[in-house]
């Protein structure tokens, strides 16, 4: 009858097939457009261009993208401040409370993300909740403008993504081998000293991870800035959506896309590397 | 020590203040749900009006339906296709990188990037878009998921009972059905719930492909020309019942699957 | 007692510890000389790692106080306590060299870096461990950490050096061989070194003295040729070495009686016409002319090279006796399986026990 690999490769055939066509073959396509003119009327002519690629670096689009980097830099950076200490805090929660903890963290995460965001619009509308509290403390002046706003939008890409990287860096921080933490402090460190020395090296791994997954999906993000940021500032994610839906510039939005993808792969390529090295050392930090 | 004793209240405050950012906004729109006045500036009684007003609303009841074919379609073959990647990933002799990274892509890609791609295919191949283009998108990251998860309960599978099984006799399809099937099945169902969660909060992906016109328009589609165009209090209602249904099935979702948490 | 006893470098005072609802250390006191090797015995759940722990400062006794000297450390925070701890485990830092993990402690301290660099090249050279100094705790093999966290416990030099087990990952020729040389090592060095284990063997190898711990009490404590030779009851009796029991009764006689026979004893302080427990070390058991002893068949032997283990069944007990043998000599002949044996007990040997 069949060898177990021929029937272990017909079981995983059908995902394959699926994917290569509904999700290589269109990301080929993308990356084939971006190489083509624009037609008159929006579609594609077969002219091969490197055109699109050089408008990409062209400055205006530069400060979209300097934006986009910023924005989510100091994303990534909030996140992980507050992701740090509350994934420590569940660390020092009973054992048996910790799953329970970290399935709430994360919970928040699954819901959905439209709904989140515009909670904040709720939270930080003029007639919203925050100037409303505001007003009951007897806050008499100016509401304040806090929604459309480069930090709106941060609040928000912070609020949506934080559950994840709490994960990842809890992953991390559980599985560091405790005795690691009381060897620096036998050897006449304090905690704050073995924090540095000790504790953050080997968590970095998780901190990475995280950080990664913030900042990748918060550059290509276009639904908190619109919601969000109201139209002031762009960031590359809406500047794909304009491109495919009103300026009906494909191919530009293709060369895009595929620089979204450059970044992200990479991000990850540092990332994987980073970890391999770390490897080494977290199965000894996780063992001794 | 004192200082040991200090250490547990901060990890507790801090605790607090974390989860209290992160439930907050949920929390207030739970409650406006409730208000009368639907309105943050007060509280002007506890009311189920806002709940009336969405069940008469037929925009969102179509949108709410076309969300629940599409999940349930997406999930279902997502759930087949996933759960054969994963047998058939688990059970060969090496792991092969490319393969890994197939299965893990979907996850990582950012979904802009995605919709754009499939939005391409779909007119290039002259395709008319509607809930079919939506489903077929959705497979994509379902069964990565659905994937995932199978794969995760298969690390832990003792191999030695399909073994033991053939040794008395079973045929390898009785072998199949009669013991790693079940076996498997609530990773399987796990990994089902959570796809179809993650189908019907979907947003980006449908958008792009759902083509023109509103016959095919999903909840969170819905909920987005809403929140851009025009809020009416019932949007808070139907964020709670959404995030309800959403959080109920995690539960489930996570209790089938929670032999997983204690490995 | 010596009355001239020198001040104990380390104390420990009636100290408690629970977790939860179970007692860890019952209220222990010991008090720990200078330049000795101490050895903390017992089975698994004793308390023995939890009195470590304590003296280390990893946790804090209920109830009791642990001194240094004259100072009170008992509620000191690890890194305040002049002493450090060689962990079962190593815990050597995964992510730094192994230069680094001996230069870690005397950063702490504040040294000025050449000062630094001169004890941790002259600590690698004393243990051996000069072309290792490049590499990280991943890429040494177990001998080889265990030497490096020694070394880094050691390189600041503590009034006393802890050690929870440090000998139970490694092999068991490795293990005898590091059992002489961490001797050879406190002898030189001169630091006072606590070891705590399960292995008895090991126990009375290394240490000067030894305490055995049982259920968070000390059940005694002394030399290894004390705890060996007249131990203070059955538990550390059985625990120490081989050891045959037998149950009977003390006569009115003072004589211990046993299956119908009769065998003197030192029964002093104990009980007549009560029950008793006569404990006698296999080696101590002779093998007499035929007819003047205690009468029995060898149902076993094992043949241990030097010598061999008899297993002579008698009406003392149900279980058989073990005797130990030369392997050669005047025994020889009666070392086997079925042969008709006659037993001598030494009578200061054997030692009774009453619960």
């Amino acid at each position: 009858m069949f060898s177990q690999t021929a029937r272990s490769n017909l079981m995983a055939f059908p995902a394959i097939a699926w994917l290569g066509l509904f999700m290589i073959v269109p990301c080929l396509i993308v990356f084939a457009y971006a190489f083509l003119t624009r037609g008159l009327y929006g579609g594609v002519e077969y002219t091969l261009t490197s055109e699109n690629f050089v408008r990409v670096f062209d400055p205006l689009y530069a400060k979209i993208f300097l934006t986009s980097v910023r924005i989510a830099g100091l994303a990534t950076l909030f996140a992980i401040l507050i992701a740090y200490p509350a994934a420590y805090a569940i660390c020092l929660a009973p054992k048996r409370l910790q799953p329970i903890l970290l399935f709430f963290a994360v919970l928040p995460f699954w819901s959905n993300y439209l709904i989140r965001t515009y909670a904040w619009i709720v939270l930080l509308n003029r007639e919203g909740l925050i100037n409303n509290l505001l007003r009951w403390l007897g806050y008499d002046g100016e509401p304040l403008s806090l929604l459309y706003s480069e930090g709106a939008v941060i609040v928000g890409l912070v609020y949506n993504y934080l559950p994840f990287v709490i994960l990842a860096i809890y992953s991390s921080l559980s599985r560091l081998n405790g005795e690691l933490v009381e060897a620096s402090r036998d050897l006449g460190a304090g905690r704050v000293r073995t924090f540095w020395r000790v504790t953050l090296p080997l968590t970095m791994p998780g901190v990475a991870a995280g950080g990664v997954f913030i900042f990748v999906l918060s550059i290509g993000n276009f639904v908190t800035p619109a919601l969000l940021g109201g139209g002031r500032f762009q960031m590359i994610g809406n500047l794909v959506y304009d491109q495919f839906l009103t300026a009906n510039d494909w191919p530009f939005g293709a060369a895009l896309g595929m620089v979204l993808i450059a970044v992200m792969v990479a991000l990850l390529l540092l990332q994987a590397r980073a970890s391999a090295r770390f490897s080494g050392e977290t199965a000894e930090a996780r063992h001794g | 020590m004192a200082d040991a004793l200090r250490i547990k209240l901060t990890g507790r405050m801090i605790l607090v203040l974390v989860f209290g950012f992160l439930y907050l906004p949920i929390a207030v729109l739970v409650l406006l749900s409730f208000n009368e006045s639907g309105l943050p500036t007060s509280w002007s009684g506890f009311s189920l009006r806002w709940y009336v007003a969405l069940a008469g609303n037929s925009d969102i009841l179509h949108a709410a339906w076309n969300t629940l074919v599409v999940a349930v379609v997406a999930t279902l073959i997502a759930t087949v296709l996933g759960t054969m990647l994963a047998i058939g990933m688990e059970t060969r002799k090496r792991r092969s990188t490319p393969l890994e990274a197939l299965a893990f892509s979907p996850m990582v890609i950012p979904d802009i990037v995605l919709a754009v791609a499939l939005l391409t295919l779909f007119s290039r191949l002259n395709v008319t878009m509607g809930l079919h283009t939506i489903i077929i998108s959705h497979v994509i990251f379902d069964l990565a998921f659905v994937c995932s998860v199978v794969r995760a309960r298969l690390k832990n599978f003792d191999f030695s009972i399909v073994e033991a099984s053939r040794d008395l006799g079973a045929s390898s399809f009785t072998t199949f059905w009669r013991v790693t099937f079940p076996v498997l099945l609530p990773a399987i169902i796990a990994g089902a719930l959570l796809a179809f969660t993650l189908s019907v909060d979907e947003f980006i992906i449908a958008f792009f492909t759902a083509g023109a016109g509103r016959a095919s328009i999903t909840l969170p589609m819905q909920i987005y020309s809403m929140i851009r165009f025009g809020v009416t209090p019932e949007i808070n209602a139907l964020a709670t019942l959404v995030m309800g249904v959403s959080a109920t099935v995690l539960l489930i979702s996570q209790w089938l699957n929670k032999e997983q948490m204690t490995r | 007692m010596n009355e001239r006893m020198p001040k104990p470098v380390l104390s420990v005072d009636t100290v408690v510890k629970h977790f939860g609802k179970t007692v860890a250390v019952n209220g222990i006191s010991l008090d720990i000389r200078e330049n000795e090797f101490f050895a903390l015995l017992g089975p698994s759940g004793c308390g023995k790692t939890t009195l470590l722990r304590m003296i280390a400062g990893f946790e804090v006794p209920d109830n009791g106080v642990i001194r240094l000297g004259e100072r009170d450390i008992t509620r000191d925070a690890p890194e305040k306590r002049p002493l450090n701890l060689m962990f079962q485990s190593y815990a050597l830092f995964p992510h730094m060299t192994v230069w680094r993990n001996l230069a870690y402690g005397l950063e702490m301290e504040g040294l000025p870096r050449g000062e630094i660099a001169t004890r941790v090249d002259g600590m690698l050279k004393t243990t051996d461990l000069t072309a290792l100094a490049g590499r990280k705790p991943s890429e040494l093999s177990g001998g080889q950490k265990q030497r490096v966290a020694l070394a880094r416990a050691l390189i600041k030099r503590p009034k006393v050096l802890l050690l929870d087990e440090p000998l139970g990952a490694l092999d068991k020729k490795l293990r005898e061989k590091m059992q002489l040389e961490l001797k050879r090592l406190q002898n030189e060095v001169g630091i006072t070194f606590i070891i705590v284990t399960h292995d008895q063997e090991e126990a009375l190898v290394m240490a000067d003295r030894i305490a055995v711990l049982r259920d968070g009490n000390i059940l005694q404590c002394g030399t290894p040729q004390e705890i060996y030779e007249r131990p203070a009851n059955r538990f550390v009796a059985g625990f120490i070495g081989m050891m045959n029991f037998i149950d009977g009764e003390i006569g009115a006689d003072a004589l211990f009686r046993a299956g119908g026979q009769a065998l003197a004893c030192d029964v002093d302080g104990l009980k007549r016409n009560a029950p008793a427990v006569l404990a006698v070390r296999p080696e101590n058991i002779r093998l007499d002319p035929a007819g003047t002893g205690v009468s029995g068949t060898v149902v076993d032997v094992a043949y241990h090279g030097l010598d061999r283990q008899l297993y002579v069944k008698t009406a003392l007990s149900p279980a058989p006796l073990q005797v130990r043998v030369a392997a050669t000599g005047p025994d020889e002949a009666a070392a086997r399986t079925g042969a008709g044996v006659s037993l001598g007990f030494d009578a200061a040997a054997c030692r009774l026990f009453q619960e």
